[in-house]
């Protein structure tokens, strides 16, 4: 009997050392972690200066209705009457038609502004985030229109689904407090 | 009038071919003489700021709570209500980001890459369980993770899983966590998010592979407890070994076991263990030779593994994206294959060098290499162990949850005689 408890006694024993150093393994890998860590958290947004438009982001993100969506940067919008981000690349008709679109959805808002200008505006609840309009705007005009995570719909995976699929990695994790990646004139 | 559209296209084309003028200057934004005014872009922020600390102060209330209904209250009814309340919380609610069990992968990342930025949330999302299984168990496992919830709630008929399958079974999960930390430590992918199975019924959407991989695990579910908790989970390796050493535990009796037998089948996931007789004389020298060998064995399987873990670098690399990328843009180049894919067309128009490419994904493809031979031994080692682990004979007086299987379900509290008076106790001194 006296054997038994002591085989008890060293077992309690090593168990007790073993979970005393995990115990302070952990406050040191708190510690090393909260080194690397910050307050602000980071979420995932695109480069529009490498996506190249290919459609992914439509079709891989977990929600039903991509958080993904088209962008305009109006100052560097041509406001071009034939926008190649408007219509298809054969269209009947230079006039606001479906048939004439290039968007799937009629997303975009094509409006006069005065001779020979128009203005083209994004109807974000419209936008399935395809980028049609996008690679359209970048081969033949200015590139203007972009694609951006909105991040009041992003869920913010671990591990964005787009960004899994994306051919251009333009996907990255940006801090929370900038949380958009925003086409400029005056980017080199 | 589409001939003049044409005409602007090859001219357009024929600048952009050139590179006479990029992109911003082909149509001078214009000055206007109207009123008009350019629109500025809207851009909400993030909607789920504060939401995280919630999460985390939820985390460890319902972690408390958990241990307390196990370990003293010891109600089933009450440990399920906390199971339902987690998997609509954690799951349905927040989602089912971020998880402990996808968590390993950012601290993963964070020590291997120290440009990644670690959100102290998920670190304290990482830690709060295993503390919690160091001192009371897989309480976490219990009531508080919504993947185990959600199987949990679907196991109608348990069957039983023979012992040398539940341990073969188990060692996938091994491997498993050897692979999520192989790919999150080389920055190719987050393997335990990308192939959760049940995060998709969470969002009530998703690849439609993930949902009928979810679909499977819960039809498989109906009958076998907690199919990846026990044999799948790579969080539930750790808090396995944890739970080893936990200062309390889960309790099949709250009193003295009277060894009567009725606990032995009440458990769905095979953790209890029949009380054992000393080992017999005369299979001692048996039993010793074998341990013997195993250990003799041991190294053998560690090395073993750890170079068929470095000769898999070529299939295990191609996770890396830079290395598919590579082994594309190689086919193209040299004639293999005709045209392009997104991928190759995207590496063609930033006009890197190929060269560049080839020496980045090389490098990657060594680091497989060595990482592989820590993988491989990884996986070789539990291998061993696990054969040393079930050669050993282990004498047991009492009916014992396993220390390491049991998921602290509280099944098998109902099943005790002793429970029952206990209750009857508890109900005359209430009464």
């Amino acid at each position: 009997m006296s054997e038994n408890k002591k085989i008890i006694t060293r077992r309690s024993f090593l168990r007790d050392g073993f979970g005393g150093v995990c115990l302070a393994g952990f406050v040191g890998m708190a510690a090393f972690l909260a080194g690397r860590s910050r307050k602000n958290k980071t979420v995932w947004q695109i480069d529009p200066y490498t996506c190249i438009a290919c459609g992914n982001c439509a079709t891989y993100c977990v929600l039903e209705e991509s958080a993904v969506k088209c962008m305009h940067a109006f100052a560097l919008c041509g406001y071009c009457r034939i926008c190649f981000g408007f219509f298809g690349p054969e269209p009947f008709d230079i006039t606001e038609g479906a048939e004439n679109q290039l968007c799937p959805t009629g997303a975009i808002k094509r409006k006069f502004v005065e001779d020979p200008y128009y203005e083209y505006a994004i109807d974000e609840s419209l936008c399935n985030g395809c980028g049609k309009c996008v690679k359209g705007c970048n081969t033949f005009g200015n590139g203007s229109l972009f694609l951006q995570v909105r991040q009041d719909r992003c869920l913010n995976c671990n591990e964005c689904s787009i960004a899994a699929a994306c051919p251009s990695r333009s996907f990255k994790r940006v801090p929370a407090d900038k949380p958009y990646l925003l086409k400029t004139v005056d980017h080199a | 009038m589409v001939r003049f559209c044409h005409t602007i296209i090859c001219v357009t084309i024929l600048l952009s071919i050139c590179g006479v003028a990029p992109a911003a200057e082909r149509f001078p934004p214009p000055e206007f003489e109207s009123s008009y005014e350019r629109p500025t872009p809207v851009t909400p922020a993030p909607s789920h700021g504060v939401y995280e600390y919630i999460d985390a102060a939820v985390l460890l209330g319902s972690l408390t709570l958990s241990s307390y209904l196990v370990l003293r209250r010891r109600s089933r009814r009450a440990i399920f209500a906390l199971m339902v309340f987690s998997l609509l919380y954690f799951g349905f609610w927040r989602k089912g980001c971020i998880c402990p069990v996808g968590a390993i992968q950012n601290i993963i990342l964070a020590i291997f890459d120290s440009s990644y930025v670690v959100p102290i949330v998920i670190v304290v999302f990482f830690l709060l369980p295993l503390v919690f299984a160091l001192f009371f168990g897989r309480v976490f496992c219990a009531a508080v993770c919504p993947l185990g919830a959600i199987q949990d709630l679907v196991l109608l008929r348990p069957v039983s899983v023979p012992s040398w399958l539940e341990n073969g079974l188990r060692l996938f999960a091994y491997v498993y966590l050897g692979l999520a930390v192989l790919f999150t430590a080389t920055g190719s992918a987050f393997l335990v998010c990308r192939y959760d199975p049940f995060v998709a019924f969470f969002h009530l959407s998703g690849n439609a592979n993930i949902l009928v991989l979810g679909g499977c695990f819960l039809v498989v579910g109906l009958f076998v407890g907690r199919p990846y908790c026990r044999f799948f989970c790579p969080y539930g390796v750790l808090l396995r070994q944890l739970s080893r050493l936990s200062r309390w535990r889960v309790t099949i009796t709250p009193d003295e076991c009277v060894r009567c037998k009725l606990c032995e089948n009440s458990c769905p996931f095979g953790a209890i263990r029949e009380p054992l007789a000393e080992l017999p004389m005369r299979d001692f020298g048996r039993s010793k030779k074998t341990i013997g060998l195993l250990m003799l064995v041991l190294p053998v399987l560690v090395i073993g593994g750890g170079w068929a873990g470095f000769s898999l670098r070529m299939v295990t690399s191609r996770m890396h994206a830079t290395v598919r990328l590579a082994e594309r843009v190689y086919l193209e180049e040299t004639g293999k294959v005709v045209g392009t894919t997104n991928e190759s067309q995207a590496f063609w128009g930033t006009g890197k060098e190929v060269k560049q490419l080839y020496a980045d994904a090389s490098g990657i493809r060594a680091r497989f290499g060595r990482d592989g031979w820590l993988f491989g031994g990884f996986a070789g080692l539990v291998v061993g162990l696990k054969l040393i682990g079930v050669s050993l004979w282990r004498r047991r007086t009492d009916y014992e949850a396993d220390r390491a299987s049991c998921l602290a379900c509280g099944r098998c509290f109902e099943y005790c005689p002793k429970e029952h008076a206990r209750l009857q106790k508890l109900k005359g001194q209430a009464g």
